[in-house]
């Protein structure tokens, strides 16, 4: 095996974890209906959405996981670095996330002890905490963070950890404008694809208080402003690449990149107008059912080449803001040559993952929901 | 950073959540199967009254369902938030297991099991029955690949250390997911869980005997659940005894440790009945336990399958064991040899950074030869005393015995409930009966939860068996931020347990005034 392999086995981890972070950011229509529950619905307009976003929760939640555990396979000292590091950051979202698991099954079950609207709190907790912290967490990337990387740490046994973070662990972070930036960016995207996957999946919406066509243009259009600055700030940022052996400052290096990369520009502005037709098409149309589509294949062009833009052509994909050494890179930090290569080989089933993913979706949503369904339902929420 | 009390509430934080999402995975693996066998006989018979039972027990599966994910989450990301050192020592390795079980395991059971809830009227009864079994067979893939990446870090194989990224790295995939402690521990945990959920169903059914409702539903469970149960118990009962063994020649530290057992012998005795003296001490005269009363031979033949052969105590293994006539897997290595050892690859390790750093190869590859050649006792470098690798012996040897009693108690159960019946219908009636099931129904969550505590707290102090001890193993992070998500972790499982089995015995209750069959 050749240095080359690893160079392009790199390349391609780094590609499917866009790949899984861009489906993420797409299923995250989960917790932008989540936010909804509470915004005038009655209660069977609310327990109809509950039960539309139920039949779904866990290809979101399950994609969380595999987020996860693909980067621990793949870029261990990310995980490492990140999740030991940002602590409280990754705490919450975690938290958001068991309350999420829970509040689906036993909202609505007679014995739960704390009363629906405890369980639905819960569920508009993770749609506002979840999106927000995530995009926050993945603001890390774009924007650097306080940590650094001593692999020599391990050879003393008093202080053996060898990363560290800023004393606050993932709270800075928090309150990071340009993080918070992408989070609420994440946050109006999901809404507007969970106002989207309800016009999809719902037959009758007059229960839901506001139209769900306003509503996809109110946050549809915070997203499109949100996301016209976050791209102005993303490339206006000065990054980390790695040449001849050190880490080198270059301004404005997510232009640089993308200009140089051009394919991922292409998607990004592809992407983009994708959503952007999505929301305007749903918006201004009285009948018209599939903008989430749109804005779902749009929203995952868009991460993909956002995080290759961050993490392709050398640059240090999460960037340390006290100790450039520390930076992290594909190559840096990833797996060995032979885990990465065995799990290329395991990568090869992923599509038949995704092929029974959609054709159960096909057969679950082929009819839209109905209240009348729902009642009828032994197991509705 | 306070590195000892970070190391503590680590720890109990880990095992907060592993022990919490342990009372839920188990119901969700053994009663995925219970239901998937009912839909069977539906689907065979399209007996509406078959569905009706397979929909009672389907809901209770799926509130337990729940908790289980959500307890799961915190487990995966915990390597990383509190682990962090350990992901990256070993993240080469036990990354892998944990992303291949969210690509096949996660996906098939998230999806499926959306079928199976709500798919009734969707599609057809066989893509209903086959989404059922897919359910029930991702739960069980899903405890192959976790069980997988546990019982590397007890039995650490397939791999290499890389000095220049100061990682281990995997260099053989199958012995990782095919090694013999994997293979066990998977069947063991996952026949337990048949046990369990059998219990659960025994347990369940018994109640609305001794309720007299759903007299048919209940004894059409029973049935089914003690058939399960049995297999479950007897199958559980046989990977155990390939667990002992495994752990005698991989962990024998472990194996001395759930016995009380200082110095060993050949033709060992096992305690049958014991109190641990907790004043005891490697290498002093202390007694190691009080009251005992042994089974001659026991865990010569527990161990290794012969009476006649030498198991090694606690004194022994760190003194160093010199004779060994049947012992041959048993390492000789005196544990202040290896601390020594352990302490000269870190000094090597060191020296060979070093040497990388300043291009001076020879002194590099002279480094490396020492390394290698220590590399095996790589953690002992980190304790101050042999002592120190030593595993809670009280802990461990209570887990044990409760857990084998519990065991022994349900595999009665199980016979006597068969005996019953195919021998002796009418005590199905018997109010003693049905409570005796009702209340094995804690039992043998105590029975799981012990066998667990006997695994983990039993291979103490290590992560990663020889090669990382815990303290090596954590993150920096205050201990006083550990306190507060361990608090907060504590306080949510348990209130969310409590929903769970209140929602769960009102379900019960409320299903048992109807026909359940309909």
């Amino acid at each position: 095996m050749t240095m080359d392999n690893l160079q392009l086995l790199q390349s391609y981890w780094w590609l499917l974890i866009a790949v899984i972070g861009g489906l993420l950011v797409f299923l995250l229509f989960v917790q932008g209906g989540q936010t909804m529950l509470f915004c005038g619905a009655t209660p069977e307009g609310r327990k109809l959405m509950v039960n539309s976003l139920g039949r779904k929760w866990e290809l979101t939640f399950t994609t969380l996981v595999l987020f996860g555990g693909a980067f621990f396979a793949s870029f261990p000292l990310f995980y490492s670095t990140s999740f030991g590091g940002a602590y409280w950051l990754w705490m919450l979202i975690l938290l958001s996330f068991v309350l999420q698991a829970v509040s689906y099954e036993y909202r609505s079950k007679p014995g739960n002890i704390y009363g629906r609207n405890t369980f639905d709190a819960f569920l508009l907790f993770n749609g506002l905490v979840g999106c927000v912290l995530l995009g926050v967490a993945v603001g890390t990337l774009f924007f650097g963070a306080e940590f650094t990387v001593q692999k020599s740490n391990l050879l003393n046994p008093g202080n053996p950890v060898i990363s560290t973070w800023a004393p606050t662990h993932g709270l800075e972070a928090i309150a990071n404008w340009r993080c918070l930036l992408l989070g609420f960016m994440v946050f109006f995207l999901a809404r507007t694809q969970g106002a989207l996957y309800f016009i999809n999946n719902i037959s009758d919406t007059k229960d839901f208080g506001i139209s769900l066509r306003n509503r996809v243009l109110i946050s549809g259009t915070i997203f499109a402003i949100l996301f016209i600055g976050f791209v102005a700030v993303l490339f206006c940022t000065t990054g980390l690449r790695y040449v001849d052996g050190e880490f080198v400052s270059e301004p404005n290096i997510y232009l640089h990149n993308a200009l140089d990369m051009w394919p991922l520009a292409a998607m990004i502005v592809a992407g983009a107008l994708m959503v952007l037709f999505g929301i305007y098409r749903s918006a201004f149309s009285s009948s018209y059912r599939y903008g989430i589509w749109w804005t779902g294949i749009g929203s995952v062009l868009v991460v993909i080449a956002l995080l290759l833009l961050t993490g392709y052509a050398d640059t240090a994909y999460m960037r340390s803001v006290i100790d450039p050494a520390s930076s992290l890179t594909i190559a840096n930090s990833s797996s060995s040559l032979f885990t990465l290569k065995t799990m290329s080989y395991v990568s090869i089933g992923v599509p038949v993952v995704l092929a029974y993913i959609v054709y159960v979706w096909y057969k679950m949503n082929k009819r839209p929901l109905t209240a009348a369904e729902v009642n009828a339902d032994s197991h509705s929420y | 950073m306070d590195l000892l009390a970070t190391v503590n509430w680590s720890r109990a934080q880990f095992a907060l959540t592993a022990m919490y999402h342990w009372l839920f995975v188990p119901l969700t693996i053994g009663l995925a199967l219970i239901v998937a066998i009912m839909e069977t006989i539906y689907y065979r018979t399209r007996n509406e009254r078959w569905k009706g039972l397979t929909k009672f027990w389907m809901a209770l599966f799926g509130i337990n369902f729940a908790i289980g994910v959500a307890t799961g989450l915190i487990l995966e990301f915990e390597f990383g938030t509190n682990w962090s050192n350990y992901s990256w020592f070993v993240g080469d390795i036990f990354g892998a297991p944990l992303a291949i079980e969210g690509i096949f395991a996660f996906f098939l059971e998230a999806t499926f099991v959306a079928v199976m809830f709500f798919g009734w009227k969707k599609v057809s009864p066989g893509f209903h029955l086959a989404s059922t079994w897919l359910t029930a067979f991702g739960v069980a893939l899903s405890a192959w690949w976790i069980l997988v990446a546990n019982a590397w870090m007890q039995y650490p194989v397939g791999m290499e250390f890389d000095p220049d990224q100061m990682r281990n790295v995997m260099t053989d995939f199958s012995a990782v997911a095919l090694s013999p402690v994997a293979v066990n521990k998977f069947f063991h945990a996952v026949f337990s869980t048949w046990t369990l959920a059998g219990v659960f169903v025994v347990g369940v059914s018994a109640w609305l005997l001794w309720r007299k409702r759903n007299i048919e539903a209940a004894r059409l469970s029973l049935k089914i659940g003690t058939w399960v149960g049995l297999a479950g118990i007897v199958l559980t009962l046989w990977t155990g005894d390939g667990s002992a063994v495994n752990v005698a020649r991989v962990q024998p530290m472990k194996l001395a440790a759930m016995e009380g057992l200082y110095d060993g012998k050949v033709g060992q005795e096992l305690v049958g009945f014991g109190f641990v003296n907790t004043d005891k001490k490697p290498g002093d005269d202390l007694p190691a336990i009080h009251a005992e009363i042994s089974i001659p031979y026991g865990l010569s033949v527990l161990a290794n399958h012969d009476p006649n052969s030498f198991v090694p105590g606690i004194n022994d293994l760190i003194k160093g064991v010199s004779l060994t006539p049947q012992g041959d897997t048993i390492n000789t290595v005196s544990y202040a040899e290896r601390i020594s050892m352990g302490r000269e690859a870190r000094e090597a390790l060191a020296a060979y950074s070093t040497a990388r750093k300043s291009g001076d190869e020879s002194a590099a590859a002279t480094a490396l030869k020492t390394l290698r050649d220590n590399y095996k006792y790589f953690g002992y470098g980190y304790f101050d005393e042999p002592a120190d690798a030593v595993p809670p012996v009280a802990t461990t040897f209570y887990s044990f015995r409760v857990m084998v009693i519990t065991g022994g108690y349900l595999l009665l159960l199980f016979v006597m409930l068969i005996f019953v019946y195919y021998r002796k219908p009418e005590f199905l009636e018997k109010p003693w009966l049905h409570w005796v099931c009702i209340i094995s129904i804690p039992l043998v969550w105590i029975c799981s939860q012990a066998g667990w505590v006997l695994a983990e707290v039993g291979r103490q102090p290590w992560t990663i068996q020889d090669l990382l001890p815990v303290q090596a193993a954590v993150s920096a992070i205050p201990s006083s931020n550990v306190v507060l998500t361990f608090c907060l972790f504590a306080l949510l499982f348990t209130m969310l347990l409590a929903a769970e089995i209140s929602i769960m015995l009102r379900y019960i209750s409320r299903k048992s005034k109807t026909n359940i069959m309909e």
